[in-house]
């Protein structure tokens, strides 16, 4: 009976959040561009514009869709600096899943920030 | 092959003093990456998380927060992290055109990186004048 070969070395998680790490960086200078892009032609904000803008439900989406690439993008980032600084796995872990709690927290908070119904 | 003399040992683990090596340029920009990458994870997002709040509550809450970013201190972190996100910006995008194998010579990745610092600084510091 042959079986698969099977993989003996890695994580081999590595190029998925290589991949990971590129695709969110793109979308984040997309949204920057945009963002940009509105700011210039509109001289600038104040509270209508800026309350017109959160009005549009695929502005909404696309600014969601954006701070949920950032904070998978600093995942990737903040847990590498920890995997390469902090040696003792029992610290390195803690400050890991804390990390991950912090970042699951800001996705909840910006989703209701978004979403969450307002009063007219 | 014969053996000739003893052989070499050289005192291991080598300790390298980081005060004395001179980070070339592309160094530099990589870890100003990490510390910019950084900056903006410990009070970039939480600030900008706060900020979008506020001034979404009510025309009240904009104005505070108008209010808030006026204060010279304010304005002086605001400044940090804008050099922060802005180095980060075009320090990615340098990376990834890396990635794609455009510039990756040795020349043409020190010249980048030297467009990515100054570009940065630059614009940072135009963006910090126009907000005083």
């Amino acid at each position: 009976m042959t079986r698969p070969l099977r993989q003996t070395v890695g994580a081999h998680y590595g190029w998925k959040d290589w991949l990971v790490q590129r695709t969110t960086a793109v979308v984040m200078v997309l949204y920057t561009l945009g963002m940009l892009g509105v700011l210039l032609y509109n001289g600038g904000v104040d509270y209508a514009l800026w309350q017109a803008l959160f009005a549009d439900v695929a502005f909404r989406v696309a600014t969601l869709v954006f701070g949920l690439a950032l904070l998978w993008h600093a995942w990737i980032g903040v847990r590498d600096i920890w995997m390469d600084y902090i040696k003792p796995t029992a610290l390195r872990l803690t400050l890991e899943v804390l990390t991950l709690l912090v970042l699951i927290a800001y996705a909840a908070w910006l989703a209701q920030i978004l979403f969450a119904a307002r009063q007219a | 092959m014969p053996v000739s003399g003893p052989p070499v040992t050289k005192s291991r683990p080598v300790y390298l003093n980081l005060a004395r090596i001179r980070l070339p340029l592309p160094g530099l920009v990589s870890i100003l990456h990490r510390i910019s990458g950084a900056l903006l994870f410990l009070f970039g997002i939480p600030l900008v998380l706060f900020a979008v709040r506020t001034s979404l509550e009510s025309a009240h809450g904009f104005a505070s927060l108008e209010a808030m970013f006026a204060h010279p201190l304010c304005k002086l972190v605001l400044v940090g992290l804008l050099w922060a996100y802005l180095h980060h910006f075009f320090a990615g995008i340098r990376y990834l055109l890396l990635d794609l194998h455009i510039g990756d010579d040795l020349r043409p990745a020190r010249q980048s990186s030297v467009v990515v610092l100054v570009a940065s600084l630059a614009l940072t510091l135009i963006i910090a004048v126009r907000l005083w």
